[in-house]
C-alpha cells in the first residue's frame, strides 16, 4: 500500500493542568512524523503545550450497541454523585 | 425502538450522531458527499490565492497570505479527517475528485487575475463560506460539527484580511480603486452562487435539512450574505454590482437582482477559466509526489525489518 | 572603526541576512499546493513563513539603523538583482522534493550553528532575532534530517535523486563559510559571526547525517561564489521580477 500513509489520532493539551483533548486526525508514516505534522496542522496558533498521537487502528472503542450494558448500570447509583446528599443549612460547603 | 427510530430520536433531540452510531446508509452517503466536497474546496481553494504568494506587494501581505493559504490546507485536512470517520479513506476521496466524480466549489474555477482579486476572495468568497460554516457548526454529525467550530474560529481573520486589502485599495490611487471595483464586479455574483441553487431546485437540500446535516436553506443563507455585503460595499465606497439591489423595509432584507444561473451551470460544467487548470495542478502535484511517498514506505519497511532482526 | 562605521556595517549585515531569509522563503513558498501530500504542504508553508518572518525582522532592523525613512518593503521590493546580497544557494530553483530537502538540510545545519553564535552578538537586536530563529531552526533541522534519511535510504529512485541534489548543491556551500572585509570587521567587533570557524562542525554534522542516510559527501571539485557582492545566478532576476512586479507597477502607493 504505497499510496496510503497510516492514520493517526491527535490529542492536544491546551495548557498545563488540562487533559489532552482529541482534536482530529492526520496521515503520517510513523509516530515521529505524526507528532511533527500534528504541530503544523493542529497548533498553528499556539493551541498546545503537549501533543499525543495514537495510530487510529490502535484505538479500541466501545460500540453504540453495547451502550446499554456499558453505561446504564451507572444510572441507578445516584449516591455516587455529591448532589445526592442533603446537607444541613449550617454546613455551607463540603 | 428500531435503530432507525433511535437515530431519528437523536436527530430530533439535537443530539449529535457519532462515528460508531448506527446511521442510515443514505445519511452516511450524503455526509461523505458534502464533507468531502467541502474538503476538496478548501484544498483546491489554495490555488487561486497561492498563485499570488510570490507576488504579494508587501512583506506583511505576503506573510498574511501565506498563513491564510496554509489555513485553507489545514481546514481541508480537518474535513478529510471528519470524513474518514465515516469509513472512507482520504485517498479514495481525493481520487474521486481527481476523476471528476466528486466536486469542489465552483467559485475556484474563476481566475485570480489581479492583487485585488486576493482581497475580493478573502472578503467575499471566505465571507460567503463563513456564513455557511457558522450555520454548519450545528450540523448533526459530531466530527463535522467539531471541524466546523474549529474552522470558524480560525477563519474569522480570513475575511478581515481580505476586506482590509479592499479597504486599502478602495481608498488608494485611482488605479487601485479601479482594480478593487473590477474585482468586486467579477467576484460578487459567483459568491452568491456559492450558496447553491434556489431551495426549490436544490437536489440534496430537503433531505439534508431533515437530517440536520444542513441547518439553514440555501436561500436564507444567501440572504444573510447579501444583507451583510450591501453594508460593507458602502463602507468601501465602491459601486454595488447589483443595480437592482434595494432595501425592503417590510421584509427587513435587501431585495436583489436575478442570479444568472446559466453562467453558474456553465462554469460547473467545465467552461470556467480554471476548471482544467485546477484539476491538472492537483493531479500533477500528486503524481510528482508519488516517488516521495514510495520512498517513505520503503524506508519504513526497511526500518521495521531491521528492528525485527535486532529483536530476533 | 567609528560607531558610525559600525552602525553602517551592521545595517548592511542585517540586509544580507534579510536577503538570505527572503529568497529562501520565496523558494519554499513556491511549494504551496504542490507538496507530495497535504500534511507536508502545511509543514513546508510553516518553514516558509518562518523565513519570511525572519526577513522582516532583519529588514526591519536594517531600516531602523538606516534612519532614512526606508521600510522593510523598500529593501525587498525596490532593489535590483545586483543589489541583492543573498548567498547563491538560496536562489537556486526549488527543483524536486529531494533538491528542496537537501538544500534545507545543508542550510539548516549551517543555520543552527550560525544562529547559536549570533545569539551571543553584542548587538542586542541581532541576538534577539537569532534567539527566535534558532528555535525555529531546531525544528527545521529535525525535519530535514529525517527527510534526508527517508529519501536517502528509501527507494533507488529517491536515493538517486538525493545524490544528484547533494552534488548539485555542494559547490554552493563553500560560500556559507567565507567572510568579506565587512563581515570580518563585525565578527572581530563581536557583532557578527565568524562563519569560517563553523565549517568543521558543519562538515562533521552533515557527513554524519549523509552517512546515516546511505549518502556520501561529494568531492570539492567546483565552487561558485559571489552572492554577497551581488554576483548572482540568472535565477535571482526571475525571482525578483515576479516578487516585485505588483509593488513596482504602482509606485509609491500603500498596500
Amino acid at each position: 500500500m504505497k499510496d496510503q500513509l497510516d492514520l493517526f489520532e491527535v490529542f492536544v493539551r491546551a495548557r498545563r493542568g488540562l487533559d489532552h483533548k482529541h482534536v482530529g486526525s492526520l496521515h503520517a508514516e510513523d509516530h515521529e512524523q505524526a507528532l511533527e505534522y500534528a504541530r503544523d496542522v493542529y497548533t498553528r496558533r499556539s493551541e498546545g503545550v503537549s501533543i499525543w498521537v495514537v495510530r487510529s487502528a490502535d484505538i479500541c472503542a466501545s460500540q453504540e450497541d453495547d451502550s446499554e450494558s456499558f453505561f446504564d448500570p451507572s444510572d441507578d447509583k445516584p449516591y455516587r454523585h455529591a448532589t445526592y446528599y442533603q446537607l444541613p443549612e449550617a454546613v455551607k460547603n463540603m | 425502538m428500531t435503530p432507525e427510530q433511535n437515530f431519528m430520536r437523536k436527530i430530533e433531540a439535537e443530539e449529535k450522531i457519532e462515528p460508531k452510531d448506527w446511521m442510515p446508509d443514505a445519511y452516511r452517503k450524503n455526509l461523505v458527499r458534502q464533507v468531502s466536497q467541502h474538503a476538496h474546496s478548501e484544498v483546491i481553494g489554495m490555488q487561486p490565492e497561492g498563485n499570488w504568494i510570490t507576488r504579494a506587494p508587501s512583506l506583511r501581505r505576503k506573510a498574511i497570505l501565506l498563513s491564510k493559504v496554509q489555513d485553507e490546507g489545514g481546514h481541508g485536512l480537518y474535513l478529510y479527517s471528519a470524513c474518514e470517520t465515516l469509513g472512507v479513506a482520504r485517498e479514495e476521496l481525493v481520487a474521486a475528485m481527481q476523476q471528476g466524480i466528486a466536486k469542489y466549489a465552483s467559485i475556484f474555477n474563476y481566475p485570480a487575475q489581479t492583487w485585488a482579486d486576493v482581497g475580493a476572495i478573502g472578503w467575499l468568497v471566505d465571507g460567503a463560506a463563513i456564513v455557511n460554516q457558522v450555520s454548519l457548526q450545528r450540523t448533526s454529525y459530531g466530527p463535522y460539527s467539531r471541524a466546523m467550530i474549529r474552522i470558524c474560529k480560525e477563519e474569522s481573520f480570513h475575511q478581515r484580511q481580505g476586506f482590509e486589502i479592499m479597504l486599502v485599495l478602495a481608498s488608494g490611487s485611482p488605479e487601485q480603486q479601479a482594480m478593487a471595483q473590477d474585482a468586486l464586479n467579477r467576484f460578487y455574483w459567483p459568491s452568491l452562487m456559492m450558496f447553491g441553487p434556489h431551495d426549490a431546485e436544490s437536489a440534496h437540500s430537503a433531505r439534508s435539512m431533515q437530517w440536520k446535516i444542513k441547518r439553514e436553506t440555501n436561500d436564507d443563507l444567501r440572504q444573510k450574505f447579501i444583507d451583510q455585503t450591501a453594508e460593507q460595499v458602502k463602507v468601501l465606497g465602491l459601486t454595488h454590482p447589483d443595480r437592482d439591489l434595494k432595501w425592503n423595509a417590510e421584509r427587513g432584507h435587501y431585495d436583489s437582482g436575478d442570479i444568472d444561473w446559466d453562467e453558474f451551470y456553465n462554469v460547473i460544467n467545465g467552461n470556467g477559466h480554471a476548471n482544467r487548470q485546477r484539476l491538472a495542478h492537483h493531479i500533477q502535484a500528486h503524481e510528482e509526489g508519488a516517488w516521495v511517498r514510495e520512498a517513505m514506505s520503503a524506508y519504513k519497511a526497511r526500518r521495521k525489518a531491521l528492528t525485527a532482526q535486532q529483536a530476533a | 572603526m567609528t560607531d558610525q562605521d559600525l552602525r553602517q556595517a551592521t545595517q548592511a549585515y542585517a540586509v544580507r541576512l534579510g536577503d538570505d531569509a527572503l529568497i529562501l522563503g520565496h523558494r519554499l513558498s513556491e511549494w504551496t499546493s504542490r507538496a507530495p501530500f497535504l500534511e507536508e504542504d502545511l509543514a513546508l508553508q510553516n518553514v516558509a513563513l518562518d523565513y519570511i518572518g525572519r526577513a522582516r525582522m532583519f529588514y526591519g532592523y536594517a531600516a531602523e539603523l538606516s534612519a532614512d525613512g526606508r521600510t522593510e518593503d523598500d529593501f525587498a521590493y525596490l532593489r535590483d538583482a545586483r543589489q541583492f546580497s543573498n548567498l547563491l544557494i538560496h536562489e537556486l530553483p526549488r527543483g524536486d522534493f529531494a533538491f528542496t530537502m537537501a538544500r534545507q538540510l545543508l542550510t539548516d545545519v549551517f543555520s543552527s550553528l550560525y544562529l547559536e553564535q549570533l545569539l551571543r552578538s553584542t548587538d542586542a537586536t541581532l541576538a534577539g532575532i537569532a534567539a527566535k530563529a534558532a528555535k525555529e531552526t531546531r525544528y527545521h533541522l529535525r525535519r530535514s534530517r529525517e527527510w534526508a534519511l527517508r529519501l536517502g535510504d528509501g527507494t533507488d529512485e529517491s536515493h538517486a535523486r538525493m545524490v544528484r541534489a547533494i552534488d548539485e548543491l555542494w559547490g554552493y556551500t563553500h560560500e556559507l563559510f567565507e567572510l568579506d572585509a565587512l563581515e570580518q570587521q563585525l565578527a572581530d567587533a563581536g557583532i557578527g559571526v565568524d562563519n569560517a570557524a563553523l565549517r568543521p562542525a558543519w562538515l562533521k554534522q552533515v557527513s554524519a547525517i549523509l552517512t546515516e542516510a546511505t549518502l556520501r559527501v561529494p568531492e570539492d571539485s567546483w565552487v561558485v561564489r559571489g552572492g554577497r557582492t551581488g554576483y548572482h545566478t540568472e535565477n535571482l532576476g526571475h525571482i525578483l521580477s515576479e516578487m516585485q512586479s505588483v509593488h513596482r507597477a504602482y509606485p509609491g502607493v500603500s498596500w
